[in-house]
């Protein structure tokens, strides 16, 4: 009997439905309503979080579905940020460029204006022309387009050389953290065209919108954050609910047994490695506007290790696991380090959270690998099984 | 002139030295009498005079009186004039008879009036010291001398130094003296042969400053000019495009006032903006001016009407720089020199290419032990056992902090070391025993979730050094011996630590053979990794083989970190600097087989420096196209380099 997608995947309709009432009741508690409950860095962090949610999931699909431990998730993340905030940048200097240069008794000529927003972006790095990638920096659409295309066209290049050689397990976790150790070294270069270890800041201006409060900004990044994991959480839970989710899951638990039943293994593999990609580039281009500044140190390895660890705590193999993982670790670190944490006194020693934080996440790992290897998402087995 | 007289000065006094004591009879404090303004305040030219008469009396304490002179210990007398020689302040204060040099009794500060001279007078007066140095009984004396023509190398040194050299008695100083008067030839004999003959002699010599003395006989000016001057010593003419761009050839004519200067869009925006009437300027109205053509027939108006310079049409510049030819012209002005020279110059620099190959060789073999001393604990751990240790380069910070730590209790840093790498084994060897029985030991069957495990150890073990240590860099300073470097010539060296690390690197390397292929326990570890069950049905503990294993792989790494602190920071973050490198220099080398590691870090370190070498600017690059290449690199070869093979390449 064919039952549709929803009553196959009940736990779909409670995140999404979860997911509705927490944004309209952000919404309606932020300054934008005049309620003001929720300040507007709150609202940015919760829209950062939901971006984080988002690769999170697509994290889950590639590891916890189809089993490849990517350990450079986060460079897709970091390349989506970077190509919006490249408009973003070029947007806004010009804006500016061109209210100055209108005070010149004579108008400006278009190589006056461009020279001038080179100057303004590239002074930093001791240049003032635009390098080759900025090319499409001036069209919003193009940029978006860079958005989906550049992390799919690194992500089928990388997978097809990787997957084709058969490298798996271990060997191809270290070689997706080289990618983003790589792309970390080249963006950390003066001359790699966006600014070298500056990065692009700024970010959080939206040109054209100079006179929308950040308030407004923030909850429309908000919405939009929240709809994007909402619809990848959707493409997701579709994606390993099918025929094509069991032959994926085949693949993560014995991939010889699948390729010898006829399956092309490499083209699966492919397939999940490059939507995740794709998915992990649009996350960054939500959530580095709410960031306000991206640098080459956002896609250094360690990133994308801890982008492993928030699904391995929400526990792998189920998408509301890594939402929930990603939000609890990410939400707690920052209540954590921002100085949120009461501070302990020992009597001979005063725990400041600030510095102890760290330890206390990191012997956390180590109990719930040991101890509770489905994560924070396998207590709700335990609820379920104690229903029926 | 004024070299001149310090010279003949120094001529002088190096004469005095062996001149008998009192073969006059007038006295140092006659003369000065004789030039009392100019003793009290010299100027650049009446300084002369003084030094002049100095020379011809040929008294010996003339010399003590210039260092005091120059040092402005000078003094005269308000009441009778005299000149003396005062040290010290208020109640320690001395006066010295300027010929005895025996002291005054109560002498009294306030009726002196001191001997000012200027700075430049005072390098004058020290110029003719240091050449008269050149001759002093004591070396380092010589030898401050020599360095110090090295330094200013003058025309006017030559005679001297070329004169000192005969009555050199210590052979080394010798050689540097001939050496120097070689280069000094070079540049300022009088004959044009003797300059061939030792810019010849020369040949062969990688120093720096040699080259540098070539290149200043081979300096050479651009000029310009419609044809090619006859009796001009020319070093090259200029191909327009490719030697010299077309705008830069007529930036030359411009600045050689050979040309009409160049208006460029600035100067028009300038003109136009100074021009303007009403709304308009040379007939085009302000509003339409956003485009450069407009501009360019706004400007061009104007200078029809007379009021600004004509533009200088791209046809005019090409026909400029077209009717002239651009060349380099030596500054010597004789060919025969300039052609000695740049061939000299020319073998010297094939040398020196020669011997940077071979330095740049021992960089890479120093940075590829570095990668070996990081990865070596991992080709265990990893490698043989096939465990993700991300915690792999917190053992070596902990091996590292360990020698510091040591550094603080034991003072004699040779000592400290030689405690330390011992202790950062007993350390780290128990911290990986710990991890293993506490951690490691429930993961075997979840190869990836012990990644995420030692993840968790690695940041919390981080934080806590962070907390201990602080978050500056400590130092491990290494013994004074090891300080410097091993220097084979002027451009091969290599440090005395890094060939310290270099045979720490083989020793670790044949050491772990020597475990694993020849003690009972290199023989169990090999059966446990093969087939724990098989080893297990032998009568071996794989739970106490597996423990021991890492605690050695641990312990390694440990041991390696003292080295690694010896040459880079010890930092909390050190470890994560080099375990991503780490991972890949066992992955390319190939998993399970110590000689893979080996192959891996020089493939690495070779690989880092010859990249480098092609882009000297910018070693982030080369780092990105080296972790391009493993990658690639491990598509072709998945297994490494050295890929195991049979039954234990069978996962």
């Amino acid at each position: 009997m064919h039952r549709s997608f929803f009553a196959q995947n009940p736990s779909v309709l409670w995140v999404i439905a979860t997911l509705a009432v927490f944004t309209v009741a952000v919404t309606l508690l932020s300054e934008v309503t005049g309620v003001d409950v929720i300040s507007t860095s709150f609202v940015k962090t919760l829209g950062k979080t939901l971006c984080l949610c988002l690769i999170a999931i697509a994290m889950d699909v590639v590891w916890g579905y189809c089993g490849i431990l990517s350990l450079g998730h986060f460079a897709f993340f970091g390349i989506g940020g970077y190509a919006i905030g490249m408009w973003l940048m070029y947007a806004r200097t010009e804006v500016i460029v061109i209210e100055s240069l209108a005070k010149q008794p004579i108008p400006a000529t278009p190589s006056e204006i461009s020279d001038a927003i080179g100057n303004q972006i590239f002074g930093v790095v001791g240049s003032s022309n635009f390098p080759w990638i900025w090319a499409f920096a001036d069209s919003l659409i193009l940029q978006l387009l860079m958005v989906i295309l550049v992390p799919s066209l690194l992500a089928l290049v990388f997978g097809w050389l990787a997957f084709r050689s058969r490298v798996t397990g271990v060997y191809l976790s270290i070689l997706t953290q080289a990618m983003t150790l790589a792309l970390a070294l080249y963006l950390f270069q003066n001359d790699s065209g966006l600014r070298g270890n500056n990065g692009l800041s700024g970010l959080q201006n939206v040109p054209g919108y100079g006179n929308v409060s950040q308030a407004t900004i923030s909850i429309l990044f908000f919405v939009a954050s929240a709809i994007a994991l909402g619809a990848g959480y959707l493409l997701f839970a579709w994606i390993v609910s099918g025929k094509m989710g069991s032959v994926v899951k085949g693949i993560r638990d014995n991939e010889a047994r699948v390729r010898f039943l006829g399956y092309h293994v490499e083209s699966y593999k492919l397939f999940i490695f490059t939507v995740t990609a794709i998915v992990a580039g649009i996350a960054g281009a939500l959530y580095y506007p709410q960031a306000g500044i991206i640098n080459p140190g956002e896609v250094a390895p360690i990133a994308s290790i801890y982008l492993a660890v928030w699904v391995a705590i929400g526990g792998r193999g189920r998408l509301y696991g890594a939402v929930i993982g990603a939000a609890f670790v990410s939400l707690l670190s920052s209540w954590f380090t921002g100085g949120g944490a009461p501070n302990i006194n020992l009597g001979f020693y005063v725990i400041q959270w600030t510095d102890w934080w760290l330890v206390l996440l990191g012997l956390s790992f180590v109990a719930i690998t040991l101890f509770f290897p489905k994560g924070i998402g396998g207590l709700f087995d335990l609820l379920v099984r104690k229903q029926s | 002139m004024f070299r001149f007289i310090s010279l003949a000065l120094a001529l002088a006094l190096a004469q005095l030295l062996t001149a008998p004591v009192g073969a006059t009879a007038q006295s140092l404090q006659n003369i000065l009498q004789t030039h009392q303004d100019e003793v009290l305040k010299p100027g650049r030219r009446t300084v002369s005079v003084v030094l002049d008469d100095l020379v011809a009396s040929g008294l010996p304490q003339a010399l003590p009186f210039l260092e005091a002179w120059r040092d402005r210990e000078i003094v005269q007398r308000t009441s009778d004039g005299l000149f003396f020689r005062a040290t010290g302040e208020g109640a320690s204060f001395i006066l010295r008879d300027l010929d005895t040099d025996v002291a005054l009794d109560g002498a009294e500060q306030l009726d002196m009036k001191e001997a000012r001279p200027n700075g430049g007078v005072r390098r004058a007066i020290g110029d003719a010291l240091v050449q008269f140095r050149l001759s002093d009984p004591d070396i380092a004396k010589r030898q401050s001398a020599v360095e110090a023509i090295a330094r200013s190398m003058e025309a006017s040194q030559l005679a001297l130094l070329v004169g000192s050299i005969e009555t050199e008695a210590d052979p080394a100083m010798k050689k540097v003296k001939i050496r120097l008067a070689g280069m000094l030839g070079a540049l300022f004999a009088d004959t044009i042969a003797a300059r061939i003959t030792a810019i010849e002699g020369l040949t062969g010599d990688l120093s720096v400053d040699v080259r540098g003395a070539l290149n200043t006989v081979l300096t050479s000016t651009p000029q310009v000019s419609m044809a090619l001057p006859e009796d001009a010593n020319i070093a090259a003419v200029l191909a327009i495009g490719e030697d010299i761009s077309a705008v830069e050839a007529y930036d030359r004519l411009v600045s050689a006032d050979l040309a009409p200067t160049l208006i460029l869009n600035n100067d028009i925006h300038t003109a136009l903006v100074a021009n303007i009437q009403g709304d308009a300027v040379g007939g085009v109205p302000v509003a339409a001016l956003d485009t450069d053509a407009a501009r360019q027939v706004a400007y061009d108006t104007l200078a029809a009407d007379g009021i600004v310079l004509a533009r200088v049409t791209p046809d005019a510049q090409a026909q400029a720089v077209a009717a002239h030819i651009f060349y380099l012209q030596y500054s010597e002005t004789n060919p025969a020199i300039t052609d000695v020279a740049r061939k000299v110059l020319t073998a010297i620099e094939t040398k020196v290419a020669v011997n940077q190959s071979i330095d740049l060789g021992l960089d890479a073999l120093s940075l590829a032990s570095i990668y070996f001393l990081a990865a070596i604990g991992l080709a265990i751990t990893f490698g043989v056992m096939g465990v993700i240790n991300m915690a792999h380069g917190e053992f070596i910070m902990m091996g590292a902090y360990t020698g510091f730590v040591v550094q603080q209790f034991v003072v004699d840093y040779t000592l400290s070391i030689l405690i330390a790498l011992p202790l950062a084994f007993a350390i780290t060897f128990g911290a990986g025993v710990a991890m293993e029985r506490l951690v490691i030991r429930h993961l075997y069957h979840r190869p990836l979730e012990t990644l995420l495990a030692t993840f968790g150890i690695s940041i919390a073990l981080q934080q806590l050094a962070k907390n201990i240590f602080g978050t500056q860099a400590r130092p491990l300073t290494s013994p004074d011996w090891l300080d410097g470097a091993l220097v084979f010539n002027d451009v091969v060296a290599i440090s005395y630590i890094r060939i310290v690390i270099f045979v720490l690197a083989l020793i670790f390397l044949f050491l772990i053979l020597y475990v694993l292929k020849r003690t009972r326990l290199g023989l169990e570890v090999r059966a446990v990794t093969q087939n724990p069950g098989m080893a297990a049905s032998m009568g071996i503990n794989p739970d106490r083989i597996n423990m021991l294993t890492f605690g050695l792989g641990s312990g390694i790494a440990g041991t390696a970190g003292v080295a690694i602190g010896l040459y880079a920071k010890v930092t909390s973050e050190m470890g994560a600097d080099y375990i991503v490198q780490s991972f890949m220099t066992v992955v390319v080398g190939g998993v399970g087989n110590v000689w893979g590691t080996l192959a891996g870090a020089s493939l690495i370190g070779f690989l880092q420096k010859g990249i480098e070498w092609l882009n000297p600017s910018n070693t982030l690059a080369a780092q990105t196209y080296m972790i391009l290449f493993i990658i690639l690199f491990i598509q072709f070869r998945p297994k490494g380099i050295v890929a195991l093979k049979g039954r234990m390449a069978a996962d």
